[in-house]
């Protein structure tokens, strides 16, 4: 899948059990150009509950687990001025208990079980998925249908104060202590005017953690969190009419909204010219962020813009990568994608700097690297890539989604998936749609894409400084 | 009459959800939410047959059928990994490995990566201490072309000067990103601190600035002939191919590879800790402080695995143990707390870790050890059987892709597991006792003697640290922990 905008986890990726950091290589490319093979399909059957929750089932038997997966389509777009982080902190209260379910009762039944869970937050939707043996459906039913239908009935201004703090503690592992990791908080804050959804972080502004109250809580739940906003999906090891069935069990109870959640809607922003800052960090290599603003999902220009991201950077041939690099060894690494969302796109590019020669200061490396980023731009802008170069790029992005197709849990496999095209498209089964969009592209339009969407005299530059 | 009494409700039960399906009533009724629902019996796990050959030079091949997509995955496992470095050349074996898709055979590094992404295969080298491997994904309809390339790759590789250079200076250069990063640099720190300079165990697979920089072409082109041999290694293949049409393309791609196994590399024996003291490495004006406690652990053959197994889901192993329910959700310190036994041929550590907010450092040392106090004492049966349930219960998530089948069946190889290792797990799992438990928490968790690292804000948090008196406190030099 591609990235997207920032994403807000419950909790930390797990470190690996071996304690073994810069492990392996980055993993390359994907897919075969000359053998297309059958259209990519995942089967599914779709209900729609009276409460107005949209329900999607798949069967898939090769291991005996089933994945529960909720998309919310609501995400940190939706929040107030002023409160800023609290659909992600709102996330976080979704695990704490609810009507029927006692405090850590969530997380205690589902590992007795043998099950695992968790829920991201980005700027338009909210997800959360619990993985159980198969034989524990109707647990995660259960529970995944108290926290929909009963959330307010367990909650109170302490939980509110604890998740507050544990997510103050995400955001200074995330953002305060990592390095480069105020970075791209300051280019949401370039690219998009004052009161543009996408403008503030996911993971909120200090201040607007400390403020969030429990009456947040309370309207934040009724106005977004009600059945019609949301759809499940249960994929995996199940028999479809008997999980439907399960299905009606638990969730026909939830009571519907009272008020419809209407899309939102935000005029595009344009930028009019080039935006420049620095910021300084603690951290010894300089890095170069370059942003644009750019179609938004599956609106024309979105997939061309991948392709452009394969062609710069991605793998060692790709146009950045082999200058900065392989050839010059300027730089450490370099990296390029279009994140998409609902309201708009961004494209960006990233570049680190190797340690800079003695000598020479860090902001002349900076432009030279620049320099050469912005030829390469313009020479895309200007020729169409060569046949063979375009379709090493298709063919990238053809394998990725043959890889998409093996697991049927956790976040990015098939249920969370379904959900991903429903949401964005309105076809749970959108995976040969979606592919065909590339198959149907020329070099042209990578060149076009490029020519009008990545403008030199119109975009963001962020660049990161060590501290002095 | 126990069970016709009991038919009869089943029947009556089913009469009622007819009816209710039927009168359109199922969707109305709420359901009694005032317990959780049962569960049903356990499903049947299918372990996944291996088909196991041989191609003419003895390599071994172990084949798995999936077919649910039309991709394969292929891995050839090498047992050399970081601790066949020589001493002062830890991260050889690393280095080697990151410079086989360099260039192989008649290709350059150019040539290569364009032919593996036009097949829209992904061709990559990963390793650890006890073994290197080189592991294709690939397009099925594309497996014979990215074979070839694979074994080129694998047992042809060139290991060019020029190529050498910039691999070297990505390496180190990643060596300096370590420095900036608290949550990476306490990863190097802590068994550095542990095992000391010398030990293999004491240097992370990727090594250290100094012997990186000495390594020559020569040094690579050496450790690759000795150590890539078809007598330490195993081939596994999984996805959508069928045994009998794949092993003449595998014999063609790997059949003529050759050469004798090297003594086995297991490091020497580690000097366990005796003694209580804390290491702080200074991080200024860090938000967090990124923190690591503990000793030399287990190997891998210990037989005491499966308790410890369980031990560790119990104390840091899962959402929630009891170092992230104290520590995240009670405290609210930090964002997760955890814990492992990294278990290798030869003993690998044990580390209690979280990243804690500054002005809590102090506080959050004092829970971390009061858990690992508690651990000692007998677990409640509750708690056992969650513990157990939840290692027992997802072994079929190592069944579900073909990368997962091999990743399972490698470990299987690297570890000699015996061939009934997965048929076994759930029973193995659900017997350990709690007086298992405690017997290895006993054994394994002397928090009196563990060492405490901790990279942060010195000025900030060595007052508190030093108010617990849990030992003597060392300032260490980023550079001390590195070199």
């Amino acid at each position: 899948m591609r990235p997207f905008r920032s994403t807000m986890t419950r909790r930390p990726a797990l470190l690996a059990a071996s304690f073994v950091l810069l492990a392996a290589t980055a993993t390359r490319a994907q897919a075969p150009a000359a053998t297309r093979p059958a259209p990519l399909t995942v089967p599914f059957a779709q209900f729609t509950l009276a409460n107005g929750l949209h329900v999607i089932l798949h069967e898939d038997h090769t291991v005996p687990l089933v994945s529960v997966n909720v998309w919310y389509h609501v995400g940190s777009a939706r929040e107030k001025p002023g409160r800023t982080g609290f659909a992600h902190l709102f996330e976080h209260l979704m695990f704490e208990g609810s009507g029927h379910v006692k405090e850590g009762a969530f997380d205690t039944l589902l590992e007795t079980a043998g099950g695992t869970n968790n829920g991201s937050t980005q700027t338009d939707r909210t997800n959360y998925y619990i993985d159980v043996p198969s034989n524990a459906l109707e647990l995660a039913l259960f529970l995944e249908s108290d926290r929909m239908g009963y959330l307010l009935d367990a909650m109170s201004p302490e939980r509110v104060n604890g998740q507050r703090d544990v997510v103050k503690n995400e955001r200074r592992q995330s953002y305060e202590n990592a390095p480069y990791g105020m970075a791209q908080i300051e280019i949401d804050k370039m690219l998009y005017p004052e009161g543009h959804p996408y403008r503030w972080p996911t993971i909120g502004y200090m201040e607007d953690l400390t403020a969030a109250s429990y009456q947040d809580v309370v309207e934040f739940f009724k106005r977004y969190y009600q059945p019609s906003n949301a759809t499940l999906v249960v994929a995996g090891d199940i028999e479809p009419a008997g999980a439907r069935r399960l299905v009606e069990k638990w969730f026909a109870d939830v009571k519907p909204g009272t008020e419809p959640v209407t899309p939102i809607t935000y005029p595009r922003p344009v930028l009019t010219g080039v935006q420049r800052k620095s910021i300084q960090d603690r951290v010894q290599l300089p890095r170069l962020y370059l942003s644009w603003l750019t179609p938004a999902f599956f609106t024309p220009g979105d997939a061309e813009l991948d392709v452009v991201s394969q062609v710069l950077a991605g793998g060692k041939n790709s146009r950045l990568y082999k200058r900065l690099v392989y050839d010059l060894r300027i730089a450490q690494d370099v990296s390029a994608f279009q994140a998409s969302s609902a309201l708009g796109s961004q494209f960006e590019i990233v570049v680190t700097a190797r340690p800079p020669e003695a000598g020479t200061a860090t902001q002349a490396l900076v432009d030279r690297i620049r320099g050469i980023v912005d030829e390469e731009i313009a020479r895309l802008q200007t020729t169409a890539p060569a046949a063979h170069e375009f379709e090493r790029a298709i063919n990238q992005i053809e394998a990725s989604f043959y890889n998409r197709m093996e697991r049927v849990g956790g976040f990015g496999g098939k249920g969370d998936q379904l959900n991903s095209y429903y949401f964005s498209t309105g076809n749970p089964d959108y995976f040969n749609e979606d592919l065909s969009r590339y198959r149907a592209l020329g070099a042209s339009d990578v060149q076009a894409a490029a020519a009008s969407w990545l403008p030199l005299n119109r975009r963001v530059e962020l660049v990161v400084e060590p501290q002095k | 009459m126990g069970s016709r009494g009991s038919m009869r409700a089943r029947v009556t039960v089913t009469l009622i959800a007819v009816l209710a399906v039927l009168g359109g009533l199922a969707a109305q009724q709420a359901p009694d939410r005032s317990a959780p629902p049962p569960i049903g019996p356990v499903p049947a796990v299918k372990v996944p047959t291996v088909v196991k050959r041989q191609l003419s030079n003895g390599l071994p091949v172990w084949i798995v059928e999936m077919h649910k997509v039309p991709v394969a995955s292929v891995t050839l496992a090498i047992k050399a990994g970081a601790s066949a470095d020589p001493g002062g050349r830890f991260g050889l074996a690393r280095l080697t490995a990151d410079m086989l898709d360099e260039g192989a055979g008649t290709r350059g590094a150019l040539e290569i990566a364009d032919a593996v992404e036009y097949l829209g295969a992904s061709l990559s080298t990963s390793g650890s201490f006890d073994e290197t491997s080189v592991d294709l994904h690939v397009p099925v309809a594309r497996l014979d072309d990215a074979l070839a390339m694979m074994s080129d790759v694998a047992l042809r590789p060139t290991f060019p000067d020029k190529e050498l250079q910039r691999v070297r200076e990505e390496l180190l250069t990643s060596l300096v990103q370590v420095q900036d990063d608290p949550e990476a640099l306490v990863q190097f720190a802590f068994p550095r601190l542990v095992y000391g300079p010398s030990h293999r165990y004491g240097t992370l697979t990727i090594g250290t600035a100094a012997a990186l920089k000495g390594v020559t072409a020569a040094e690579l082109r050496q450790f690759h002939a000795r150590n890539y041999v078809p007598a330490s290694s195993v081939l596994i293949v999984t996805g959508d191919v069928s045994p009998d049409a794949l092993l003449p393309r595998l014999e063609a791609a790997f059949g003529k590879w050759s050469g004798a196994a090297p003594p086995s590399a297991a490091p020497s024996a580690a000097r366990q800790l005796t003694a209580r003291q804390i290491f702080v490495v200074d991080k200024p004006g860090a938000a967090q402080s990124q923190i690591a406690i503990g000793w030399v652990g287990v190997p891998r053959s210990t037989p005491d695995y499966f308790a410890l197994r369980v031990l560790n889901t119990v104390l840091g192993g899962a959402f929630t143990s009891r170092l992230n329910q104290n520590l995240r959700e009670e405290h609210q310190y930090s964002y997760g707390a955890r814990s492992s036994f990294d278990m290798r041929a030869g003993a690998g550590p044990f580390a209690a870790t979280a990243g804690v907010q500054t002005d809590k450092t102090a506080e959050s040392l004092t829970e971390f050890f009061k858990e690992l106090q508690n651990i000692r004492t007998p677990i409640p049966t509750a708690e056992l059987e969650k513990a157990t349930n939840y290692l027992a219960l997802q072994l079929p998530r190592a069944f579900e892709t073909t990368d997962s089948v091999a990743a399972s069946l490698e470990q299987m190889f690297v570890y000699d597991l015996p061939e009934n290792y997965f048929s076994t797990y759930t029973d193995r799992v659900k017997a350990v006792t709690a007086a298992d438990v405690q017997r290895a928490a006993e054994r394994y968790i002397q928090p009196d003697k563990f060492a405490i690292v901790v990279v942060g804000d010195r000025k900030q948090i060595e007052p508190g640290i030093a108010a617990l008196k849990l030992g003597p406190i060392r300032v260490v030099t980023i550079d001390e922990v590195m070199k």
